[in-house]
């Protein structure tokens, strides 16, 4: 009959099809997936270089950029075999932890000769000691950000955010490990705790502290804080400097009880398709002027000798990106909690979201 | 007075379903990023999403999986409908019970549950999702649209239509394509329809089972949690004209067609 | 006759397409750390408050939206025909567009600096704290689902003839008489299928709350989360959207003992 040789064709035709993306997915060698941060790459909006686009133009390789928003997210879609990607830039504790459970892949440091501008204070760090998985690609701190115009004094502390009179104008972390470490500095407990009465106690407190909060954000921040829609909200000191840029009410301090200090890193997951097109992207971010552009445009900490050099006295001097010696002092670096505390914090999170 | 509520009771549940979109569509033309105050207008944020690829990008891909999704669903629906037309009444309920399963069933679990399917083939084929498994999700979810479009459309035609054209001596193929398929056409072209919008729209399933192939609805899932350039108001405006235009288009001709059968009623 | 075999390659694709996954998930629920297990389940009951709350929403959004779509529907389906045609477009046109861009259109309206608030600030009231809150989630509920109870009521009701309620009215019935034993009855079907088209949506929905709730999961929230969010584990999740599904089923099956039609065919 006709019709089902019309059916037939039509389902040899989405056969076909099936083919063709099968092919086109793993036949070019060509493509690059990179999966990173929101606003972590200079992309040519507000005057800045696209550094894509360069890339393209000078290797001839396609990049396909995704994003995601957290740490926690991007294990999570490492882990479950929903995507392939071939370059990720996870923060210290996540490396770590990626490493443990076999998702990371070597690099191959032959093709990146750039590697040797990375600052020795950024080489062996306690989450790849052998600096085989990793190479880093910003650090910076955690601060509170708040509005002058909407507080009744400058913070100092991260207890403002439990302040009532703030009432549904302050913003929290929507992810498990930056809360938490709030919560633990809060009551001076160490950030990277296993106690779990300690942890327990951090989740109390951020029980009490969803009383105050407006919402739970990431990068919706940048929003909020610029267009005065809360009035403070800790985040990474290197998006302070973009946010003040539009909205110069902001300002920020690093809370005396102590911030995070973190490094992220560009990484190869296991199976990723094009080992080499994601080295060259490493080594491609790793060329001073390149590393400069990027840099001048998400506003965080360099690791690479070489851009910081380049860099004008103002940004060396600014202490949201390379903050003085008493707040590093205080500064604690995450570090790879054990999997029964990542499980006890995954379900001590849940309950305070789901409240 | 009765007329007087009814129109403001109207005129409320229009503002409260447009004032959303018109202030959107309204901010599409600021000249700077603010969204809540208006500085000037300008076009620049049209300017800006033609020119950018990722938007670009994302429109083609939506494009492309709509057409195709909806052509084999298509297809795939009309010749069950004919099927399952000619079921006996159990046969025919066992059979459009499941093929309802994709509309009843929360979008989420259907999403969920092609996903866990998706991931262990991409895992055995070593081949992540991406464009062949949202085709394959949308073909799944347009179909049943298809389907009940086509049923009620061979249930009001003449039984005996196709019987007489197999009397006549025409073979079951050509009595199919020249009697059955003419007669059942407004079903299948608002089925096709149907699914395309659906398909251009879907958010939920594609969201689980797309791995790094990117549609419209999805790109803007993402934009969403970053702080939002306008373009995206100005994307939304241009929808919305589209929309309302096609709208509109329709709205007339049927107006005209009414007018005129109103006439012929006169005569 | 012969044409039942053209329903072969939807058979076909039906089973591999709707009933194997579907086959997954309960397996995956189903599944422990050494096979057979309710294990997911029982690490899915500290979730009941979730599954609960998610419930109440999706009733919530459900009332309101029939509450304000059958006195729509009504004067809708009692005006000119020409005019019908135009109120109906004017109803789908919102429905038409992407439903994140009309969730995305509500965040910009209610933010702290928003338009709304503005427009409050010119009466001296406010500013309000409308983002991020039950009260907004409700509201995108709202919003996005009203046409899809609006529709099927009005299209039950535009098939009423006027002579009956004529009839009604010269047999003596008051107009809340009138609505009541004629009108009501007669759109029932309607309602049923409105009912189903908003509730399930709502209760399973998981953009609408992340995007203007104030942080807190509902139960699409928290399944989005176990299959690719930050706590993959396909087998809790599986187990949630099992429950979630039986549920909805459960539900759709409830209201059907009301009305006999066929609900795939109100459906559209």
């Amino acid at each position: 009959m006709k019709m089902t040789r019309l059916i037939s064709a039509i389902l040899a035709l989405s056969l076909l099809l099936s083919c063709m993306a099968l092919l086109s997915g793993c036949g070019s060698d060509n493509q690059i997936v990179i999966y990173n941060w929101g606003q972590y790459m200079s992309d040519g909006s507000d005057g800045s270089e696209d550094l894509v686009a360069r890339f393209e133009e000078e290797t001839g390789y396609d990049v396909v950029l995704r994003y995601y928003e957290s740490n926690e997210e991007l294990y999570g879609l490492l882990t479950s075999g929903a995507i392939q990607c071939d370059l990720v830039i996870p923060s210290d504790y996540m490396i770590a932890r990626l490493i443990e459970e076999g998702y990371l892949d070597k690099i191959d440091y032959a093709n990146i000769p750039n590697y040797k501008y990375i600052m020795d204070a950024y080489k062996g760090m306690a989450y790849d000691p052998t600096d085989a998985y990793s190479v880093p690609y910003t650090w910076g701190t955690t601060c509170l950000i708040y509005n002058t115009k909407m507080v009744k004094e400058a913070p100092t502390s991260w207890n403002a955010l439990w302040d009532t009179d703030y009432k549904g104008n302050v913003l929290m972390f929507r992810n498990s490990r930056d809360a938490f470490a709030i919560a633990l500095q809060k009551l001076g407990y160490s950030i990277n705790t296993t106690s779990e009465t300690e942890l327990r106690a951090a989740a109390a407190e951020l029980v009490k502290l969803r009383e105050n909060w407006q919402g739970l954000v990431m990068d919706e921040t940048f929003e909020k804080m610029e267009g005065n829609n809360a009035c403070m909200a800790p985040y990474y000191a290197g998006d302070f400097i973009t946010m003040q840029e539009v909205n110069p009410d902001l300002d920020y301090v690093h809370p005396t009880e102590g911030v995070n200090i973190f490094v992220d890193a560009m990484c190869i997951p296991t199976g990723a398709r094009n080992k080499a097109g994601a080295e060259a992207f490493i080594n491609f971010m790793l060329e001073p002027d390149v590393g400069k552009a990027n840099i001048e445009y998400i506003a965080y900490s360099t690791p690479n000798s070489a851009v910081y050099d380049l860099l004008d006295e103002e940004t060396k001097n600014n202490p949201a990106m390379y903050p003085a010696e008493d707040v590093l002092a205080k500064a604690e670096a995450f570090s790879h909690w054990p999997e029964a505390t990542n499980k006890l914090v995954s379900e001590l999170w849940l309950e305070v979201t789901n409240g | 007075m009765k007329k007087l509520f009814s129109a403001l009771w109207v005129g409320i549940i229009f503002l409260f379903l447009y004032f959303p979109l018109l202030v959107m569509v309204a901010f599409s033309f600021n000249s700077t990023t603010s969204k809540s105050v208006f500085t000037g207008f300008s076009l620049k944020w049209y300017a800006e999403l033609f020119s950018d690829p990722q938007l670009m990008g994302a429109l083609g891909n939506t494009l492309l999986v709509a057409v195709l999704a909806a052509l084999v669903a298509t297809v795939l629906g009309t010749a069950a409908a004919i099927g399952i037309h000619s079921y006996p009444k159990r046969a025919r309920n066992a059979v459009m019970n499941i093929s309802n399963v994709p509309i009843i069933n929360p979008e989420i679990v259907t999403g969920i549950s092609l996903m866990l399917m998706f991931v262990m083939v991409a895992g055995w084929l070593r081949l992540p999702m991406g464009f062949w498994s949202v085709l394959l999700a949308h073909i799944t979810f347009n179909v049943p649209y298809v389907v009940l479009n086509v049923l009620p459309k061979l249930r009001q035609m003449n039984s005996h239509l196709y019987e007489a054209a197999l009397d006549l001596g025409a073979p079951p193929r050509r009595a199919l394509w020249r009697v059955v398929l003419p007669e059942i056409m407004p079903g299948i072209a608002s089925g096709f329809l149907m699914s395309l919008t659906y398909s251009m729209d879907d958010f939920v399933i594609t969201r689980f089972t797309s791995g790094n192939f990117q549609t419209l609805p999805v790109l803007i899932y993402t934009m969403l949690k970053k702080p939002l350039p306008l373009s995206v108001n100005a994307l939304s405006a241009l929808l919305f004209l589209m929309v309302l235009s096609i709208l509109i288009a329709i709205n007339v001709i049927s107006a005209k067609r009414y007018k005129k059968e109103q006439k012929e009623l006169a005569k | 006759m012969k044409t039942k075999k053209l329903s072969v390659p939807y058979l076909i694709w039906l089973t591999i397409f709707v009933v194997v996954p579907l086959v997954f998930v309960v397996y995956f629920a189903f599944q422990g750390e050494n096979g057979f297990s309710f294990e997911n389940f029982s690490s899915a009951v500290k979730y009941l408050p979730t599954l609960k709350k998610s419930l109440w929403y999706a009733l919530g959004s459900t009332a309101v939206c029939l509450v304000m779509a059958y006195p729509t529907a009504y004067i809708f389906s009692r005006i000119r025909a020409d005019r019908q045609k135009t109120m109906l477009l004017l109803i789908m046109l919102p429905m038409w567009m992407n439903f994140l861009l009309r969730i995305y259109s509500l965040t910009i309206i209610l933010e702290k600096n928003g338009i709304i608030n503005k427009l409050l600030g010119f009466v001296g009231l406010g500013p309000f704290n409308m983002m991020n809150t039950d009260g907004a989630v409700l509201l995108g509920m709202v919003y996005n689902f009203l046409p899809f109870m609006i529709l099927p009521i009005y299209s039950v009701m535009s098939k009423i003839d006027n002579r009956l309620l004529e009839a009604s009215s010269d047999l003596g019935a008051g107009a809340l008489t009138t609505l009541r034993r004629v009108v009501f009855p007669l759109s029932f079907p309607g309602i049923i299928t409105g009912i189903i088209q908003v509730f399930i949506p709502a209760a399973s929905t998981f953009v609408i709350s992340q995007r203007l709730g104030d942080g807190s999961m509902l139960i699409g929230d928290l399944i989005e989360t176990f299959f690719i969010g930050s706590y993959t584990n396909f087998g809790v999740g599986s187990a949630i959207s099992l429950v979630l599904m039986v549920l909805m089923l459960i539900f759709i099956g409830v209201l059907n003992l009301f009305d006999n039609e066929d609900v795939g065919d109100m459906l559209i």
